[in-house]
């Protein structure tokens, strides 16, 4: 296997590939976040705990067990539908897909084949050149697999362990047409489906494992997707099996453009394949195992009858999605466009951003979506962890003027660190006295000499007599220079307008 | 708890094992002895569909019937031996060896509910369950002179019934005389959540026996081509019976039977090819040996854990679900399969009752049938009643050269009363 395998042959015909165009399209499988498993009443919530304890006949497969529907799992994958703009037939039905493989209990899964449960919708992204249109193929249900464990990593195990836990936990999957046109597209596509999943309370991103995708790419001359008969011409297609990651599915789809560009440039002709993303390295390899190849004989599962499901998907009744949140952001807290898109494209962070948007939720939008949202990156740490009550305290700190801006900041830095050490932290104002970042009041009057931002501007008027020559020759700059080191000699505490105040009577005073 | 002995010879291998001694309450069938059958699982006691590939396997949990009958105070006594996973005409596809016919020990039982028919018929049992997928009640019960009923499907929960072909099976009751079929029917149907084919029907009936005004249809293919002018012959006897005692007699015809038999065949493999596939050694059964990759493994012993005939089966089955091949065979299947159902259904708008031999010849002898294709024909009569879902019975209506005859009668959806009153109709007109 290497990263160039797939190529199946010369060309000798030399093209321009100025005018090419990516085309991709992603079948994307999430656990639908029910209680209980799809067909059986094991609950879902097996993370922390011993392999085979979330077990069953059922979801063992055992002999003469039967699989019954979950209702809720099926409302779940509805709330989806709808939610992608799907229609739901009047009738959908289960059928099972048959294969061998250890972790697969019952040798089929039961899945949804020619009859899925929604179809024919579209999800609206920010795309390249502005808002786009992704039509969705179809969405539908399905069980997980149980899990192969090799103890010890995959190349030295001696054998392989299997956990069923997993087995039969519900799963939909959703299938795109090929409407993407660049992997970041596709990671953008991506964004907005889980915090529609999130919004809709079917999906929890933060659980290991709880969303896989594979994706199909090509590059094809401009315009031969959508052309009539466009099978002529076709340049071949690569499928990327289980990439298991938001980031994977924009860095395996950025690697295949780079591979697949470079063997068409060489006159190489590419063949229609199964590639497998191999995270760690940020590569795809080809894998052309038989068992990729493998007729399924799909049939209809003889065990489940057939879903009719309309009335209860025109019964769901859909909360507040992505895009409509977005638009009240700016209506009502008069947040930005770009505050309101990153925003709201987190539950989490939406939520998070309505309980400490106050009286004043157009700084509150900065704090949350700039400076706590960058802090959160860099410590890889999620919104989750902070509460909403000392954060709203923080922000409070910093209006009132207790705090600077840049103080403000050290202190979420702090919290944070602490918080990511220890899982608690202090208040905010325990936290402002313990590393003295509270503002420097002005005392006036008899006891001016004594106030400290006085005392600093003096001694850096005295320190820096070029910076004070050059500021009576009319230079701005040597003023904004003496502010800075009044800033310095007071770690920051000092009132900007204070500080210009008394700088200025200072240099007043020596003409 | 109660508990009986239980001491019996088993001279023709109708168990595979037996309990010495029984768990019995109070209930419908209090004391009463009664075998369960080798694919239906039960909690404690192996549970190996007469097959090597689950030697050993022991269920951790009841069927659903097998919950229903403790709770009725039956005293399950053993398990009856059974064709391989239920595939076969005779009970001689079962690793544990043929079973024998009580009526005639050089005679084959009849199948796949061989070893349920000879426990009853040789008075080991008054009852026991059997399974039916394609006949494998009713022909056991013809060939050996007694009773089975395949319930209408859904009437009985399948939950712990390990699956030949799912679509097409019941479990239902095997007994000496229609009463006792009906108390078992009592105890054994019913909803089951579990199973989501199941529907709420529950049975609580009295057989009455009289049946004036019955209007019994009599479909000419069950006497055509391939049934012997004998078994024929004792059969419409047997008709004439129930016209004396005052039911209307009709001949009719169902088309549809030429495709009944293939459609069935190819149902039944498909649906097989895609249950059997679990049996890979990694979860029950002897363990697939773990030193080769797994795919060898899984050969390896499906090779050696699976007989001749369900390899067969899963061959054809596997075939017929392949892409390319789904629409000539499966698709197909299904269509013919509703063509068998409407048939029926236009029927009984006419008839209350469709009536005819259970099984085209007596008994085989032992080792007689070698061609897969011949058995597979001897399955003709039965399997329109699994491919419609209907209620069929085999009641005891004579001999032919000494062997035990069965006359079945099929009704419509969901009226087993009506099928036992009938058979309970002629059992009472033959005594007498
Ligand atoms: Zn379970």
């Amino acid at each position: 296997m290497t990263d160039t395998a797939g190529v199946a042959g010369q060309e000798s015909r030399s093209t321009d590939f100025s005018d090419d165009e990516v085309i991709i399209g992603l079948e994307i499988h999430c656990q639908l976040d029910t209680r209980t498993k799809l067909f059986c009443g094991c609950s879902t919530d097996y993370r922390d705990d011993r392999p085979n304890s979330h077990v069953c006949p059922v979801c063992l497969g055992l002999p003469g067990s039967l699989p019954r529907v979950n209702k809720k799992a099926i409302e779940f994958a509805l709330r989806v539908g709808k939610a992608l703009n799907c229609t739901v037939p009047d009738e959908s039905e289960f059928a099972r897909k048959n294969y061998f493989y250890p972790d697969l209990n019952k040798g089929f899964q039961i899945t949804q084949y020619d009859k899925p449960l929604a179809v024919k919708g579209y999800l609206d992204i920010e795309g390249e050149e502005g808002e786009k249109r992704i039509r969705i193929t179809r969405v539908h249900v399905e069980e997980d697999p149980g899990r192969l464990v090799h103890k010890g990593g995959a190349d030295r195990a001696k054998y392989t362990l299997v956990d069923y836990n997993r087995a039969g936990i519900p799963l939909i999957e959703i299938v795109t047409e090929p409407d993407l046109r660049s992997p970041k597209e596709a990671r953008r596509f991506l964004n907005k489906l889980r915090a529609t999943l999130e919004y809709l309370g079917v999906f929890d991103s933060e659980k290991e494992g709880s969303l896989r995708v594979d994706a199909n790419i090509s590059i094809q001359p401009k315009g031969w997707f959508g052309r009539e008969g466009r099978g002529k011409g076709d340049r071949g297609r690569a499928e990327v099996k289980n990439i298991s990651s938001y980031k994977g599915v924009e860095k395996a789809l950025t690697f295949e453009v780079t591979r697949q560009k470079n063997a068409l440039r060489r006159g190489q002709r590419l063949e229609t394949e199964t590639r497998h993303f191999v995270e760690t390295r940020g590569i795809t390899t080809s894998s052309r195992s038989k068992e990729m190849e493998q007729d399924y004989r799909y049939f209809p599962e003889p065990d489940l009858l057939p879903l009719r499901v309309c009335d209860l998907a025109a019964g769901i009744v859909l909360p507040e999605l992505p895009d409509a949140r977005r638009a009240r952001f700016l209506s009502e807290y008069g947040c930005s466009p770009i505050h309101a898109r990153t925003l709201t494209g987190d539950l989490r962070l939406a939520e998070f951003y309505e309980q400490v948007a106050g009286s004043d939720p157009i700084p509150a939008a900065t704090w949350v979506a700039d400076t706590l949202l960058g802090e959160l990156n860099y410590r890889d740490m999620t919104v989750s962890r902070v509460s909403p009550v000392w954060f709203r305290d923080l922000i409070l700190l910093v209006k009132e003027g207790s705090v600077t801006d840049k103080g403000g900041v050290e202190v979420l830095r702090s919290l944070l660190d602490q918080l990511r050490e220890s899982g608690s932290c202090e208040t905010p104002d325990q936290c402002v006295r313990r590393l003295g970042l509270k503002v420097l009041e002005r005392t006036g009057g008899a006891g001016e000499e004594q106030d400290p931002v006085t005392k600093a501007s003096r001694e850096a008027v005295a320190e820096h007599p070029q910076a004070v020559a050059d500021f009576h020759a009319g230079r701005k700059e040597a003023f904004n220079f003496l502010v800075g080191q009044v800033m310095k000699k007071t770690r920051g505490r000092a009132k900007p307008a204070d500080v210009n105040q008394i700088l200025l009577g200072i240099l007043g005073e020596e003409d | 708890m109660a508990t009986i002995s239980f001491s019996q010879k088993d001279g023709h291998n109708a168990f595979i094992p037996t309990l010495s001694e029984a768990d019995t309450g109070p209930g419908a069938l209090s004391g009463i002895p009664l075998a369960g059958q080798d694919n239906i699982s039960t909690r404690g006691l192996p549970t190996t569909c007469g097959s090597r590939i689950l030697e050993g396997y022991v269920p951790p949990y009841d069927a659903h019937v097998v919950t229903l009958l403790k709770k009725a105070g039956a005293a399950i006594v053993g398990k009856t031996n059974m064709d391989e996973f239920g595939m076969g005409t005779t009970t001689e596809n079962s690793a544990f060896g043929p079973t024998k016919n009580p009526a005639d020990p050089s005679r084959v039982p009849g199948g796949s509910s061989g070893g349920s028919a000879a426990a009853v018929a040789s008075g080991m049992v008054r009852m026991a369950l059997g399974t039916d997928t394609g006949g494998s009640i009713r022909c056991p019960a013809a060939f050996c002179g007694i009773v089975g009923h395949k319930p209408t499907y859904g009437r009985v929960s399948r939950y712990g019934l390990i699956a030949y072909a799912n679509s097409l099976e019941q479990i239902g009751p095997m007994a000496r005389s229609v009463s006792d079929i009906s108390l078992l029917m009592e105890v054994l149907s019913g909803y089951d959540p579990r199973d989501s084919t199941s529907i709420n029907c529950p049975y609580s009936h009295i057989p009455d026996p009289e049946i004036r005004g019955l209007k019994i249809g009599v479909p000419e293919e069950y006497f055509g081509e391939g049934v012997d002018a004998k078994v024929a012959s004792v059969v419409w006897d047997g008709i004439t019976l129930l016209e004396r005692k005052g039911a209307e007699v009709i001949t009719c015809r169902i088309p549809s039977m030429v495709y009944a038999l293939a459609a069935y065949y190819v149902t039944c493999t498909s649906e097989a090819s895609s249950n059997l596939a679990r049996f890979d050694g990694v979860r029950y059964g002897p363990p697939a040996d773990p030193k080769l990759p797994w795919h060898d493994a899984f050969q390896q012993q499906r090779r050696h854990g699976f007989g001749i005939e369900v390899k067969r089966r899963i061959m054809l089955g596997t075939f017929a679900l392949s892409s390319g091949y789904y629409g000539k065979y499966y698709a197909k299947a299904q269509a013919a399969r509703q063509q068998v159902r409407n048939d029926f259904l236009r029927l009984f708008r006419t008839f209350d009752v469709i009536a005819g031999p259970t099984m085209p010849t007596v008994a085989f002898r032992l080792g007689e049938k070698t061609d897969p294709l011949s058995m597979y024909l001897s399955d003709i009569l039965t399997v329109p009643a699994n491919l419609a879902g209907i209620p069929a019975i085999s009641v005891p209506c004579g001999t032919s050269d000494g062997l035990p005859v069965g006359l079945q009668i099929m009704g419509p959806h969901f009226k087993d009363e009506r099928v036992i009153d009938v058979a309970y109709a002629f059992e009472q007109g033959v005594s007498r």
